[in-house]
């Protein structure tokens, strides 16, 4: 497939189908934690608990994924080609964002790890859950935009939202960035059926779910 | 648990190598600029399948520890 010519980011334009997936991924498998923690509160069902737990532990794989492979990235663009000082990469909202992120849900675990009783480990995690999905939307999505940022997307640049507007990302690249974004995301799927497999198995001398 | 830890330090030896050659080296011979950068996304295509290579693994690692319980 052919893709863009561009200055400094020569053929790395090819990450976005590897590195912004794995955002995209996480996003929709912490979208989906989200949705079976109200569920688990809505019912008490702890299966749901479960469901949320291990949505969320395959999405901050892919969050830690999409961070080494930024790092990676910006390595070979950002910091030699394009003359950005370190700092001007540490100062980068989206990767701080990113960062507080995911020490936001690597607490969701800690928290989890605290409790002995299972009722109450769950509904308290699905509390915190809801919390940290709140925490998302401002810390990478918001913040980012509003001030300066390296990521596409900024004020200043060519603004608006890059990930859905489709006209900013060329059709040859869309042609294989949107499959892409489904096959990795359901690749995240798979390997947390089987966990919550995995979880189902040990925990039926437990529970009846 | 020591092979893991073991596996993770080979792992960060490696790239961080990678990393730092190429902050000594600016110029565009060495290799990860070499053909429009493109091993940039070989490392990035090869570290997200490491990652969940090693992630499965300690699935199936799971997985062993639940079927030996269940023959005993």
């Amino acid at each position: 497939m052919d893709v863009p010519r561009l200055f400094i980011l020569n053929e790395t334009i090819r990450n976005l189908y590897f590195h912004v997936c794995m955002w995209f991924g996480m996003m929709i498998l912490f979208i989906v934690s989200f949705i079976y923690s109200i569920k688990y509160l809505r019912s008490s069902n702890y299966k749901y608990d479960l469901f949320a737990k291990n949505f969320a532990a395959v999405g901050c794989l892919f969050g830690i994924l999409g961070y080494t492979t930024g790092a990676i990235w910006a390595n070979y663009t950002w910091v030699t080609d394009q003359g950005q000082s370190l700092a001007g990469i540490l100062k980068e909202p989206k990767l701080i964002g990113a960062a507080i992120s995911l020490l936001i849900y690597g607490a969701y675990f800690v928290l989890r790890g605290s409790f002995s009783d299972i009722d109450k480990r769950a509904r308290i995690s699905a509390v915190y859950n809801i919390f940290a999905f709140a925490l998302l939307f401002p810390s990478i999505w918001i913040i980012p935009r509003l001030v300066g940022s390296l990521h596409p997307g900024a004020p200043g640049g060519d603004g608006g939202n890059p990930a859905l507007n489709f006209n900013d990302i060329d059709s040859r690249l869309r042609v294989v960035f949107y499959p892409a974004i489904i096959g990795w995301t359901l690749l995240g799927v798979w390997i947390t059926t089987l966990k919550i497999r995995i979880d189902l198995l040990k925990d039926k001398t437990i529970i009846n779910v | 648990m020591y092979n893991a830890i073991r596996c993770c330090f080979i792992l960060i030896a490696l790239f961080s190598s990678l990393i730092l050659f190429a902050q000594g080296n600016p110029e565009m011979a060495d290799t990860m600029r070499s053909n429009g950068k493109i091993y940039v996304v070989v490392s990035v295509c090869l570290i997200i399948l490491i990652g969940l290579f090693l992630y499965v693994w300690g699935i199936d690692r799971k997985i062993r520890i639940i079927e030996k319980e269940k023959v005993e």
